[in-house]
């Protein structure tokens, strides 16, 4: 155990837990913004292996890692699209129908992996910023000036989310909508209108979010994001559907991922105590909704469609 | 305007009265234009992928059928597929019929394996009469528990069901790999996370005419009869229906309303359970195993039972029809990759396909229902 407690181990388990954190971050960032406008989409896990899949192929086909973000971004927007026509237009229920996203999407990625590369090639991924004497900086440098571009994204999105949400008009309406859509549509905020642009936003970010993976591991798999997009809409109540909360929460799961791997690599935990290990963030997970489920409540309008009584 | 009711207009009264008996003819089949409307949309949009991968969809269909029930030996496959479909897919009915959504299926599915093994295992000798049904309700039990937790946990704490039995489920994965590399492992040097060949005297009894079909298909209909004896021809299933339909009504009727979401999720996880202990105990290896991730030991049955059940109008007795379809479609799906090349993931990138259109369509189908003159009879978010 005294491997661990050392200042080299303890800043690399931290800076890859930040590293870790930032696919959380995006998703639950962006499904903070569809839920504020009370569409609840479950779909996150199938949308980010989407956007994982997109930024893969585009950056195998291109070699290009921006050209990967962008695919997985676009693919998060055609989805956004789908879901919004399905929950806004159609009226579907939201739970069950985010399952089928994620069926969807686990299907689907599967397929086109399968048919279009079959074997994994891997591809030059992320890389860290080299920001001069700021990265070489000793413990702070490897903390918070060597992670790639996307995580400085995702951190700098939560004030950016938190501004959005708080202090402009769109961020009101999105409010609105979410709590109250009756009083908001009398006020003349189109309501559907409003709710499918948040809609789009949060799938934007969810197929980011699954592109950082994709890009950070250098890989495509079946399931790659193995559960993370369902985590990262339990985050939304961690979080009380604040940015800095969900912050907070990622965080708290990237840290105790790596912490979980750091512990294996340093076979501190060996075998199959690891996995008893691995079950730590669920667990807590439950904790946090148990503790938070009566004290703040959801978006009053949350998963309820929204049609003008004539 | 109340449709079929005479208009003051007489030059409307005529196009009035023809809708009006068209909606008399149309009124039997409005209870299945979900799922033909789904079925339909499914399969184009399959076919439009097929076409995208150079397939012919009608040779890629036609593989897929023939590979699902051309032959004696397929239809029994595709039985032994559609019954974890079945027994998820009974418990999917119960809980929706609630109003609580249980995606918890997979976590509860691999706690009933867990536990009817864990059973077995303890009673190799019993004779298989007793062990059988043991292990089955050992099953039930594993099941059932792990889904009473977030069932009690949204009752009582008011924890959104649908995010902690997606929790339970992680937890579930990581329990049964730990069991399998630790305390379940079969004894030796090789370190492939399964158990030893279970007793055979809980082996599910193969059916006569020498296919792979065993009695598990027996178990998952007569659990689609007591559930639907449970929702529908008991005090008890009135109420969680009632529950489901409108909770505060409900409590202000003096209904249990706490102890029935309890109980829905209970029942809902013990029908997983025993689908946990049928894919152990009828599967050809006669082992739990947890070797290539915890989904190859479910075959995702968690989440493509609710895709059975939503198809089956979340009905217990039509939720057995359409597990078997959907069962086909995953065993035709290989043969399909066969002849086409196209991987048979298409499969369930079309069940994901089929559970937006069958809940996109059910404002349609109330529509028509309201046009064709019934109520709506469907309950809560489902």
């Amino acid at each position: 155990m005294s491997d661990f407690f050392t200042v080299s181990v303890l800043v690399a388990t931290l800076a890859s837990g930040i590293r870790l954190a930032t696919p959380f971050l995006l998703s639950a960032l962006g499904e903070t913004i569809g839920q504020r406008a009370g569409v609840l989409n479950l779909g996150v896990e199938g949308v980010m292996l989407i956007g994982a899949y997109a930024a893969y192929i585009t950056a195998l086909r291109t070699g290009s890692v921006v050209a990967g973000v962008l695919a997985a971004m676009g693919a998060g927007a055609l989805m956004g699209i789908v879901y919004a026509f399905i929950t806004v237009v159609m009226h579907a229920t939201q739970g069950i129908s985010g399952i089928g996203i994620f069926l969807f999407g686990l299907g689907f990625t599967d397929l086109l992996f399968r048919h279009q590369v079959g074997t994994p090639v891997p591809i030059d991924g992320l890389r860290g910023l080299d920001m001069g004497g700021l990265s070489d900086l000793p413990v702070v440098g490897e903390l918070f000036f060597q992670h790639s571009v996307l995580t400085y994204v995702a951190f700098a999105l939560v004030p950016v989310v938190w501004f959005a949400m708080n202090r402009t008009t769109f961020g009101l309406n999105v409010r609105a909508v979410g709590e109250t859509p009756e009083a908001a549509d009398t006020l003349g905020v189109r309501v559907n209108v409003v709710r499918t642009q948040a809609i789009i936003i949060g799938n934007v970010m969810a197929g980011l979010a699954g592109g950082t993976l994709a890009l950070d591991v250098g890989i495509f798999q079946q399931n790659l994001t193995s559960g993370q997009g369902f985590i990262a809409v339990a985050l939304v109540y961690f979080g009380a559907w604040r940015s800095s909360g969900v912050m907070a929460g990622a965080l708290l799961f990237g840290v105790v991922s790596s912490t979980v791997l750091q512990l294996k690599t340093l076979g501190i935990i060996v075998g199959a105590n690891s996995t008893i290990a691995a079950m730590a963030p669920a667990i807590l997970t439950i904790v946090v909704l148990v503790l938070v489920s009566r004290r703040i409540g959801a978006p009053s309008a949350l998963t309820v469609p929204f049609e003008r009584d004539n | 305007m109340a449709l079929g009711q005479l208009s003051a207009d007489p030059e409307e009264a005529a196009p009035e009265l023809a809708a009006g008996r068209l909606a008399r003819l149309l009124r039997p089949f409005v209870g299945i234009a979900v799922p033909a409307t789904a079925a339909i949309a499914a399969l184009l949009v399959g076919a439009a992928m097929l076409l995208a991968f150079g397939a012919n969809p009608l040779v890629a269909y036609r593989e897929l059928v023939t590979g699902a029930f051309g032959s004696a030996d397929n239809l029994a496959d595709t039985a032994v597929r559609a019954m974890p479909l079945a027994l998820v897919g009974v418990g999917i009915c119960i809980a929706f019929r609630t109003d609580v959504i249980n995606i918890g299926g997979e976590g509860q599915i691999i706690l009933g394996a867990i536990a009817a093994t864990v059973t077995s295992m303890a009673f190799d000798d019993v004779p298989r009469a007793l062990l059988v049904p043991m292990v089955i309700v050992a099953g039930a039990i594993g099941g059932g528990f792990w889904g009473a937790i977030p069932g009690a946990l949204k009752a009582y704490a008011g924890v959104n069901e649908i995010l902690s039995t997606i929790m339970m489920n992680l937890v579930a994965f990581h329990l049964l790999s730990f069991l399998l590399q630790d305390l379940l492992i079969e004894p030796g040097d090789i370190k492939i996370q399964q158990t030893r060949r279970l007793s055979e005297n809980a082996d599910l009894p193969l059916l006569p005419g020498g296919t792979r079909l065993h009695v598990g298909v027996l178990i998952a209909i007569l659990v689609a009869v007591l559930g639907y004896l449970l929702l529908f021809r008991s005090a008890l299933g009135m109420r969680l229906r009632s529950v489901g339909h409108n909770p505060d009504a409900s409590q202000y009727a003096g209904m249990a309303v706490r102890k029935s979401i309890t109980q829905a999720l209970a029942f809902s996880g013990a029908c997983c359970g025993i689908a946990g202990a049928v894919l152990v105990f009828g599967s050809e290896s006669h082992r739990l195993i947890g070797e290539g991730g915890a989904a190859a030991f479910t075959q995702n049955a968690g989440f493509n039972g609710i895709v059975a059940a939503l198809f089956g109008a979340l009905h217990p007795i039509f939720t057995v029809p359409a597990s078997f379809l959907f069962g086909g479609m995953l065993t035709g799906g290989s043969d399909m990759q066969r002849a086409t090349q196209v991987p048979a993931a298409l499969v369930v990138a079309l069940n994901g396909v089929v559970v937006v259109f069958v809940v996109g369509s059910l404002r349609l189908r109330d529509r028509l229902r309201t046009w064709a003159g019934g109520i709506s009879s469907y309950g809560g978010r489902a």
